[in-house]
């Protein structure tokens, strides 16, 4: 397996959802690839950081505010 | 009668909660779709940040996209989760925010998006263990935050729908009118870049300990 076809299962590999044969070709080629290793074990990073993160966070007084606005106006009939 | 057959059958009949709840708004009780907004605001918010990276924007469309489903919600016709329903709408209106900034300018979730495959560069030194923390929480929102505007739009919304909020790839496709093809190869690149861009601040230092 090339670093391309690699990459190219890289994201079936962090879903886990490749066959146990394609898992075992990818862990084949990890194990000679520091690169796809590195690659690998960053984007996995990658999406953990973004998911535990908040980075829009709503404050609960701006939730509030619009919360009510949005209940208001359905009361109403919007 | 075979244990799997038991089991798929309960799968088939399991109601979704929000299910109950939509009925209960059809059948008039507001208070039900008080659940329903405050279950879902803080994503929609989130949503329409990303896109329209405007704070106000933002709470408009926030507003508009539960009033819109408010109103819409005879026409749900609960195939879809109501959460892939109600993103669907939060996506739409955020678009068309967009487009009112940009006048006249075309903005679609196509935009930017170049198609030849494999032009993600690889940065390829390791990350420090837990880099985030060296970074104090304002600097990394900073980071993630600026990271993530530099991405096309295109790729922005797929890699939010799917790793952020959860959704899978099938409802990412069909809350954003696109192919599956289209979401697994945005979200690849998606992704590729993120961590490019990313391994900038948290690469480990030269020197550093390992």
């Amino acid at each position: 397996m090339t670093c391309t076809e690699f990459l190219a299962l890289l994201d079936d590999l962090i879903d886990d959802s490749v066959n146990p044969d394609t898992r075992a070709e990818l862990q084949q080629h990890l194990k000679g690839c520091e690169h796809c290793e590195v690659t690998l074990n960053t984007t996995r990073k990658t999406i953990e950081i973004y998911r535990s993160h908040e980075i829009y966070e709503l404050p609960a007084s701006l939730r509030e505010r619009l919360h009510a606005a949005i209940m208001a106006r359905c009361k109403k009939g919007c | 009668m075979p244990m799997a057959t038991i089991q798929s059958l309960a799968g088939e009949n399991e109601q979704h909660p929000d299910v109950a709840l939509i009925e209960r708004v059809r059948a008039g009780d507001v208070s039900a779709y008080d659940t329903l907004v405050r279950k879902y605001e803080r994503q929609v918010f989130r949503i329409a940040q990303h896109i329209t990276q405007n704070r106000e924007d933002a709470e408009d469309v926030m507003q508009d996209a539960f009033l819109k489903a408010y109103e819409k919600l005879d026409q749900f016709q609960g195939n879809s989760k109501f959460y892939t329903w109600l993103v669907r709408i939060a996506v739409n209106e955020s678009l068309m925010r967009l487009r009112k900034r940009r006048t006249g300018k075309m903005v679609s979730i196509d935009e930017d998006v170049e198609t030849e495959e494999g032009s993600v560069p690889r940065d390829l030194a390791d990350w420090a263990p837990d880099p985030e923390q060296n970074y104090t929480q304002s600097e990394l929102g900073e980071i993630l935050r600026k990271t993530i505007q530099g991405l096309p739009p295109g790729f922005r919304i797929v890699f939010v729908l799917r790793d952020v909020d959860g959704l899978s790839t099938e409802e990412t496709a069909e809350t954003l009118g696109l192919s599956v093809p289209a979401v697994k190869s945005r979200l690849l690149r998606a992704r590729l870049q993120l961590r490019e861009r990313l391994s900038r601040y948290f690469r480990r230092k030269r020197g550093a300990k390992k």
